[in-house]
């Protein structure tokens, strides 16, 4: 296999894809929105557990609540896809255990996050007086 | 493997299977650093929870009152309790990592520190979320 090829030589034409560090850079600036986007979440959070659903859906009604709650979703559920990516890849070495489990991280992370953006969505758009 | 030919010394083994008596022991870093893995499987979880909120109170009012109710409960207690840990912790390492990021923060004894003050500031910040909340009355 190694035969009397140099280590560049095979290297070469299986090397950079020229984006993997599309990855690192995605996971910092996710990391650094929800810093501040999970401190705002935990103050709203102590407002919430008091809330009734009339509280609560008045509460995400506010367009900058539905915002920050929106972009909240997406960092956190984009931030998760990665990091799950990375321990799926760490730890499952069958390629096709692998595979299937990248698969499924792709599915409920992008799956979760569109349920979540859309409920927020639907309850922001909603008139005060729907109660469906 | 590890039967060595007479008059040689035994061939060298991986740290990590070093059990006892090797070059590795547990450090408050290496726990910090698993930690982080843990509570970040922690808040996947805790993100599902969140979509099922968003989920509850899009779907009407019987849907929220359980989900309120499931929250109330004392499993759903428990579970927000110990998510509210892997926050505080995320938070605070993943600042960790970014320090790192930009540089900082390597030395052995700062890696040492940070790490007993993301975990320090994770156990403070959840009891005295908890606390508050205790004594506002909204448990």
């Amino acid at each position: 296999m190694a035969g009397i090829r140099t280590p560049l030589a095979r290297a070469r034409g299986m090397g950079s894809s020229k984006h993997g560090v599309g990855h690192f850079i995605a996971q910092r600036v996710t990391a650094i929105a929800l810093v501040l986007l999970v401190l705002w979440a935990v103050v709203s959070a102590l407002a919430l557990v008091r809330a009734d659903y009339d509280g609560a859906a008045a509460w995400l009604r506010s367009p900058i609540n539905a915002t920050l709650a929106a972009l909240l979703a997406i960092a956190a559920f984009w931030h998760m896809q990665l990091g799950m990516r990375t321990i799926i890849e760490d730890y499952l070495a069958k390629p096709a255990a692998k595979g299937l489990c990248l698969v499924l991280n792709v599915f409920v992370t992008w799956g979760g996050g569109a349920v979540t953006v859309i409920s927020i969505l639907k309850v922001a758009f909603s008139s005060s007086g729907m109660n469906v | 493997m590890a039967d060595a030919p007479p008059g040689l010394r035994p061939r060298p083994i991986s740290p990590q299977v070093q059990l006892n008596g090797g070059i590795w022991r547990w450090h408050l870093t290496m726990a910090a650093s698993i930690l982080h893995r843990v509570t970040g499987v922690g808040l996947y979880l805790g993100a599902l929870v969140l979509m099922v909120w968003a989920l509850c109170l899009a779907s009407g009012q019987g849907a929220y009152a359980a989900f309120a109710a499931f929250a109330g409960s004392l499993i759903g207690k428990t579970g927000f309790f110990v998510l509210t840990l892997c926050i505080f912790y995320h938070l605070a390492n993943g600042l960790r990592h970014l320090a790192w990021d930009a540089g900082y923060g390597f030395k052995p004894q700062t890696a040492t520190q940070t790490a007993s003050l993301a975990i320090g500031f994770a156990i403070v910040a959840t009891l005295a979320l908890w606390g508050l909340l205790a004594v506002t009355g909204a448990l």
